[in-house]
């Protein structure tokens, strides 16, 4: 579904973000890309939305090059960058301008409710708190129904629970859509509780490190031994990673 | 530019009073409103009858500081004979000429400039320059361009709003969130839906505080531009006041000027309201 081939990124300033990255991630599949600051995941993912061109390489969704932001794939920030001068649910059907009025109303009702926001639509964005809006920013990406859904570390700024919960509500809405996720992190309990497969990215320049396979089923016990112990393998490879490179977070630029 | 930046206060504290009195939530704000109305007029208020009872116990002849009543007297002769809204009229057309003017031209040269460095980089420091120069020392050369007449006050009153309509449209474009607009990427906005939908919206409210404060200066240059010698309009009965030893004239037409200044700017708050009210929500919240 998204294949990253030999995508090589440069900075203006010297910077090289990736190297030869390549990453398969078959339709359907949960992939978490973990990795330290300064390690390229961020890049990756601003590539796989078609912000910003790979030097060199290419980028592929259904067998099409991204050369510009796509329509079957979706991005989630970090924050949730709701456009504070319209309501929730006009948030919430901002990328729906093109369907008819009656069909994009049913669209984000739907989504709204999915993300147990139902009764939210005429809120403004103020007056959602942290997890609220980040759902509303979810239920905006989601709306479109993307085949491909990008999350660049879109739970760190929450509380442990909130995050938590927001998990639950990304699998729900993985099970009822289907889409392929793509979801950068550094917090491996999130990597370990989502994943099917886990990429370990190693700073300069950005590459792969390692890729550990989650097969556990689902629903998982995120206090259970299972993760527990995967958590620690992630650890692990992370750890190994930074080690190889002493020269720890040398292009702040590549974080971006 | 220190006469400018001066000005621009009495700008934003009438900002925030108008701002809550047109936004009447609930009625315990309305209350609240209410009582900081009152609390607001008790002082001149106070003044100004402390000072009729003082002129009517003879205590003062009120020859230099008329009371109460002799204003309200010359403002009433002055409605009912007609003079006033001639004056009036002069007045608002004359600001209303060269503020539309100063719109027009700084919100075209702000966008200009906020939409690209080059242009910016053009634009900007002559502008800054010019900005420095204190308005009212255009004057004669506008006289000599344009004559006595209406024209030379137009150009003046234009220029005094041009500065802060067109500052203000800059900043705003430049501190538009490079994280919103990617937003708008993200969703494959053409560049004149990107504007529409999420530059315009973005400036809209630093664009209502510049027209606010542009307005204001508007009303400070016609007085100016009066000065210059006018047979008509509010800073032409001033002047007359002044020539003729009428000071409740004076007052009177400066009392016109408060209304007619808080009466515009309560218009222009209140027809941009509907556009702003996604802060409405956020200030009344706290």
């Amino acid at each position: 579904m998204l294949s990253v081939e030999a995508a090589d990124k440069t900075y203006p300033n010297g910077t090289r973000a990736l190297a030869g990255l390549n990453i398969q991630v078959a339709e359907g599949e949960i992939v978490a890309v973990v990795g330290g600051s300064g390690c390229g995941k961020s890049t990756f993912l601003r590539l796989a939305a078609g912000l910003d061109q790979p030097t060199h390489g290419r980028i592929r969704v259904d067998n099409e090059t991204i050369v510009r932001p796509h329509p079957c794939v979706g991005l989630i920030f970090q924050e949730p960058r709701l456009l504070p001068w319209l309501t929730v649910a006009q948030n919430v059907g901002f990328g729906l301008a093109e369907l008819p009025r009656a069909k994009r109303d049913q669209r984000v009702k739907d989504v709204l409710r999915r993300v147990g926001l139902a009764e939210y639509g005429q809120r403004w964005p103020r007056e959602l708190s942290g997890g609220q809006a980040q759902r509303v920013a979810i239920a905006r990406a989601l709306a479109p129904h993307p085949k491909v859904l990008l999350l660049d570390e879109p739970f760190s700024a929450l509380d442990a629970f909130t995050r938590a919960s927001l998990h639950e509500h990304l699998l729900d809405l993985w099970n009822a859509f289907k889409p392929t996720l793509v979801l950068v992190t550094h917090d491996v309990e999130e990597a370990s509780v989502l994943a099917d497969r886990v990429l370990v990215m190693q700073p300069n320049p950005g590459r792969i490190a390692a890729e550990i396979e989650v097969d556990l089923s689902r629903p998982r016990d995120r206090y259970g031994t299972e993760i527990e112990a995967m958590k620690r393998k992630i650890l692990w490879a992370l750890d190994r990673s930074l080690r190889r490179d002493s020269g720890e977070d040398l292009s702040p630029a590549a974080a971006i | 530019m220190t006469a400018i930046e001066r000005f621009d206060h009495p700008g934003e504290a009438r900002d925030s009073g108008s701002v809550s009195a047109t936004r009447p939530n609930s009625a315990q704000a309305s209350n609240r409103n209410a009582a900081r109305f009152l609390l607001g007029i008790a002082l001149p208020v106070a003044l100004a009858i402390g000072w009729e009872l003082v002129v009517r116990a003879g205590l003062n002849e009120g020859r230099l500081m008329p009371p109460p009543s002799r204003i309200f007297q010359t403002l009433y002769s002055l409605a009912i004979t007609g003079e006033l809204w001639i004056h009036i009229g002069a007045t608002l057309g004359r600001v209303g000429a060269g503020f539309l003017l100063g719109v027009i031209g700084g919100t075209l040269v702000g966008a200009v400039a906020g939409a690209s460095r080059l242009s910016r980089e053009i634009l900007d420091p002559s502008l800054q320059g010019l900005r420095s120069v204190p308005s009212i020392a255009w004057v004669p050369l506008f006289i000599l361009w344009l004559g006595i007449f209406e024209e030379s006050k137009i150009a003046l009153i234009a220029v005094g709003c041009f500065f802060p309509i067109y500052l203000g449209v800059l900043g705003a474009i430049q501190s538009v969130d490079r994280k919103t607009v990617e937003v708008g990427r993200i969703f494959r906005l053409t560049t004149p839906q990107l504007v529409r939908r999420i530059l315009l919206p973005a400036i809209l409210p630093a664009y209502v505080v510049a027209l606010r404060q542009g307005l204001g200066l508007g009303w400070m240059f016609v007085v100016a531009a009066e000065f210059m010698g006018a047979s008509e309009g509010l800073g032409y009965l001033l002047i007359d006041g002044q020539q003729l030893g009428k000071p409740d004239q004076i007052i009177a037409a400066i009392v016109t000027f408060a209304i007619l200044g808080k009466i515009t700017d309560g218009l222009l708050a209140s027809a941009t309201a509907p556009f702003l009210t996604w802060q409405d929500a956020f200030a009344a919240k706290h």
